[in-house]
């Protein structure tokens, strides 16, 4: 059985994610070897998916964790007492 | 900070439940990114979504005896985070019916990539351009809420497919579906924009040190 662009593109995140069985790995390999488009769309959205994961994109505000500690010692104490 | 260790965890709880309160602080602690950036996810705003997390973090201390391990504690402290966000929300009447989610689900939209025909590689060392940071963040902030919150949590802060399901209280089912159409509305977008980005392969040929390492 082949698979086409389409059916590639529907499995691409299981793909990406190692989630797809041995088969069907093995037809999007094949599909990908002589597939420029779908092994360009692959490699882009991977990358995508690699940028968003680094942490320097979504960083917590100045000061962030010190304000929730400074928090916990107020509240835990009362949370104690009540 | 690291991933979570799960016999450090249930000794800390252990502990704190006996009295040693201030343990509390490293146990939240690993949680801190997760927690706000859930509640950034629903809330939209950094001031409401850290006073959310504070909240959160207290719940979390107020309910640490209920928490029985069935899920990593992660999962936990994420879900009662969830429900702050989705109650400020209701709370301030701006939260649409649960049912549309499912309904988003099941609708077929048009979740086709950008078509290209090569692609050159956009390494980290980027990011340290602030225009390409700035243009990921817009992009995923630009994201339907149910595959933003989906993309956050599996990609952004790297939660398994079972785990993200409990937290957000979804189907496992529907953690795939949406980081699938999640990662295609980001692909689309960026793609033909991040291109930009990646190193010009003629300097490379000439020897150009500029994206490699010393």
């Amino acid at each position: 059985m082949r698979i086409d662009c389409k059916h590639v593109w529907q499995h691409i995140s299981a793909y990406i994610d190692g989630e797809v069985d041995e088969a069907l790995r093995a037809e999007i390999d094949r599909h990908l070897e002589t597939c420029e488009i779908c092994s360009a769309v692959l490699d882009s959205t991977r990358n995508v998916v690699v940028l968003v994961a680094d942490e320097r994109v979504f960083e917590l505000p100045a000061g962030f964790s010190q304000r929730l500690h400074a928090r916990l010692d107020r509240d835990l104490e009362l949370a104690e007492s009540s | 900070m690291t991933a979570s260790n799960p016999e450090f965890e249930a000794d800390c709880i252990r502990r704190i439940l006996a009295g040693e309160r201030h343990l509390f602080h490293d146990l939240i602690r690993p949680c801190e990114r997760s927690i706000y950036f859930l509640l950034m996810s629903l809330l939209r705003n950094e001031t409401e979504a850290e006073d959310a997390a504070q909240d959160t973090a207290i719940k979390v201390y107020l309910n640490l005896k209920n928490f029985r391990g069935d899920s990593q504690f992660r999962t936990w402290v994420l879900s009662i985070a969830r429900n702050e966000g989705l109650g400020r929300l209701r709370k301030a009447g701006t939260r649409r019916e649960d049912s549309l989610d499912a309904e988003t689900d099941e609708q077929t939209g048009d979740y086709t990539p950008a078509i290209l025909t090569s692609w050159r590689e956009v390494p980290s060392e980027a990011l340290e351009r602030e225009e390409l940071g700035a243009l990921l963040r817009k992009a995923i902030e630009g994201l339907p809420e149910i595959y933003r919150n989906v993309v956050l949590l599996r990609d952004i802060e790297e939660m398994d497919v079972r785990e993200t399901a409990v937290a957000l209280g979804i189907s496992e089912g529907a953690v795939k579906v949406r980081l699938h159409r999640a990662r295609a509305l980001l692909q689309r977008d960026l793609a033909p924009r991040l291109e930009g980005f990646a190193p010009d392969r003629s300097k490379e040929r000439k020897g150009f040190m500029g994206w490699f390492k010393a």
